[in-house]
């Protein structure tokens, strides 16, 4: 950890983390810059990989959905930062990997700590809600369309949730007194 | 009137509207690298059309995917639709998701709840 926070070598710093995770296969391993490009990109190996193992269309469906919501929270959300003299662009880190009950997918970014409270608060309210209350809270959210001064993706979050049925899991890892790395790990059943 | 009509790529819907012909119609995937730039141009025709609408008209939508970025650009359409409604012009909107896709079709009934316009939810086949 203590190197990381120098160097900020992301990947080793994940690879380190995902070690301690149950993990059968890495479908994809990135760290940089996300753009749409990108986006696109993965979105199509992801699909191919899919289709290959004859994955179930409604899977696949979610798995494409929470690939996408995952990689725009990186590609809206992440600090650009200035470390040891060094400027780190808005990058991040992202994995998908599957067992056989599901698909994992794990994005990283650096975040301000300022607004670490706010985002755990809302994560906790998400994964605290049944089913009609999550309904409920995207409709509310939709309608009053304040998606960018949330801090956060308040929609794609509530979204995810909905779609897998899955609580999210957070990390926050501290990389200096203004910022840390953000970890976010989403699960989508295999068997829906 | 003119004629909007943009071609169906990876990453934004085939869109097609033509008042003549009595087509109004978006299909496919939407996830935009700009949300707002792509919806524009379906606004400001709809503004426009709401001028003088059809008789009665029929706005199909037709998603496999959209993302959450463009779930509030489509309530927008919605809410321009609505608002023709509520000025006393018949509006139907036709919802169509896959038969598998329990989500497609959630989301359709959601928007229903959302806006006060009539609805036909319709499932079909993919391929």
């Amino acid at each position: 950890m203590k190197n990381n926070t120098t160097n900020l070598g992301f990947l080793e710093f994940i690879y380190d983390f995902y070690k301690t995770m149950k993990c059968d296969e890495i479908c994809l391993v990135y760290e940089g810059e996300i753009t749409h490009q990108v986006i696109k990109a993965f979105t199509s190996i992801i699909e191919s990989n899919m289709n290959k193992a004859d994955e179930p269309n409604p899977v696949q469906r979610k798995v494409f959905h929470v690939m996408v919501e995952c990689l725009q929270n990186i590609s809206k959300h992440a600090e650009s930062v200035h470390i040891s003299d060094k400027v780190v662009e808005g990058k991040g880190i992202y994995l998908v990997n599957k067992d056989n009950d599901s698909y994992h997918v794990l994005s990283g970014n650096i975040i301000s700590n300022n607004k670490i409270p706010n985002l755990k608060d809302f994560i906790t309210n998400i994964n605290n809600r049944d089913r009609e209350e999550l309904k409920e809270m995207y409709k509310k959210q939709i309608k009053e369309g304040r998606l960018s001064d949330k801090g956060g993706a308040g929609l794609g979050f509530i979204d995810i949730v909905r779609k897998t049925g899955k609580a999210l899991e957070s990390h926050f890892f501290p990389i200096d007194k203004n910022f840390s790395f953000f970890v976010l790990i989403v699960t989508i059943p295999r068997n829906l | 009137m003119k004629i909007v009509k943009i071609p169906e790529t990876d990453d934004t819907p085939g869109v097609m509207l033509d008042k003549d012909k009595d087509i109004l119609f978006i299909t496919g995937r939407s996830l935009p690298e700009d949300v707002n730039a792509f919806f524009s141009p379906i606004l400001e025709w709809l503004d426009e059309y709401s001028k003088e609408p059809l008789e009665k008209t029929n706005f199909d939508f037709k998603f496999f995917y959209f993302n959450t970025a463009s779930s509030k650009a489509i309530l927008d359409i919605l809410l321009k639709l609505e608002n023709m409604y509520q000025n006393g012009y018949d509006i139907m909107v036709r919802w169509h998701y896959p038969d598998d896709d329990e989500d497609m079709k959630e989301a359709g009934e959601e928007y229903a709840d959302i806006v006060d316009i009539p609805f036909q939810h319709i499932s079909y086949k993919m391929e």
